[in-house]
């Protein structure tokens, strides 16, 4: 599955994009943004707050008991400063 | 509509000259832009990230809202990326309709929503070096102003 990073959380993960093995276990955006954020020191550090962070399935802004549901991309952001 | 998301500045003047030419039913245009503020020249530059793709995606989608909503002859968004220096315009925002009530209102809406729906960005690189680079935090009353335009019926 394809992982995208905006903002800060790309600056703590250190990438903008990656393909990464998700488990088929994880079933919803927030089980994503957890599974990320025990892979290392960074993702830990960008998902510290979970809660802000935004999630976009598809180019799609989903809530965090959204099913993942055979996503190909999923996007992680803080909140938008647009305009 | 006219949905651009680039990197280079932009022609307000033009854009509503666009909006109008060839619909002489129109009797409004609206046009918002916004710049980079220079913050008492504290300000370098402001550095604007933004996820292609879902960028124009989600500024048709607020667009096609405020169409829906209002009676409207046209709309343009236009949001740059990239970085920006103190005085250069970040966007524009304009609609057209027959009357100026449609085309104040959907202007105003489309800034309030472009503001929390749009994903871009902004990262402030100050003026002096020896203060950090730091991100822009999105503004909680920047979501109480979408909640003004649900109180209508």
């Amino acid at each position: 599955m394809k992982m995208l990073y905006f903002a800060w959380v790309r600056e703590r993960v250190g990438t903008g994009e990656e393909t990464l093995d998700v488990p088929k276990d994880i079933a919803t955006a927030s089980a994503l943004k957890a599974w990320l954020a025990a892979r290392d020191e960074g993702y830990a550090y960008a998902f510290e707050d979970p809660a802000i962070i935004r999630v976009a399935l598809d180019k799609t802004l989903v809530e965090d008991e959204t099913p993942l549901a055979g996503a190909r991309e999923a996007a992680f952001f803080p909140p938008m400063t647009g305009g | 509509m006219r949905i651009i998301v680039q990197a280079e500045p932009f022609d307000a003047g033009a854009e509503i000259t666009a909006l109008h030419a060839g619909n002489p039913a129109i009797g409004a245009v609206t046009s918002f832009t916004g710049y980079c503020r220079d913050e008492g020249g504290q300000l370098e530059a402001m550095e604007l990230e933004h996820f292609p793709g879902m960028a124009e995606d989600a500024l048709r989608a607020i667009a096609t809202e405020a169409d829906n909503r209002w009676p409207l002859m046209g709309i343009t968004i236009i949001h740059r990326y990239g970085r920006l220096k103190p005085g250069e315009p970040i966007v524009l925002v304009a609609t057209a309709s027959a009357h100026r009530r449609a085309s104040f209102e959907a202007a105003d809406f489309l800034m309030d929503f472009l503001k929390t729906r749009a994903p871009f960005w902004k990262k402030e690189h100050p003026a002096n070096p020896e203060n950090k680079a730091h991100w822009v935090e999105a503004k909680a009353s920047d979501d109480a102003d979408t909640e003004r335009w649900q109180i209508e019926d």
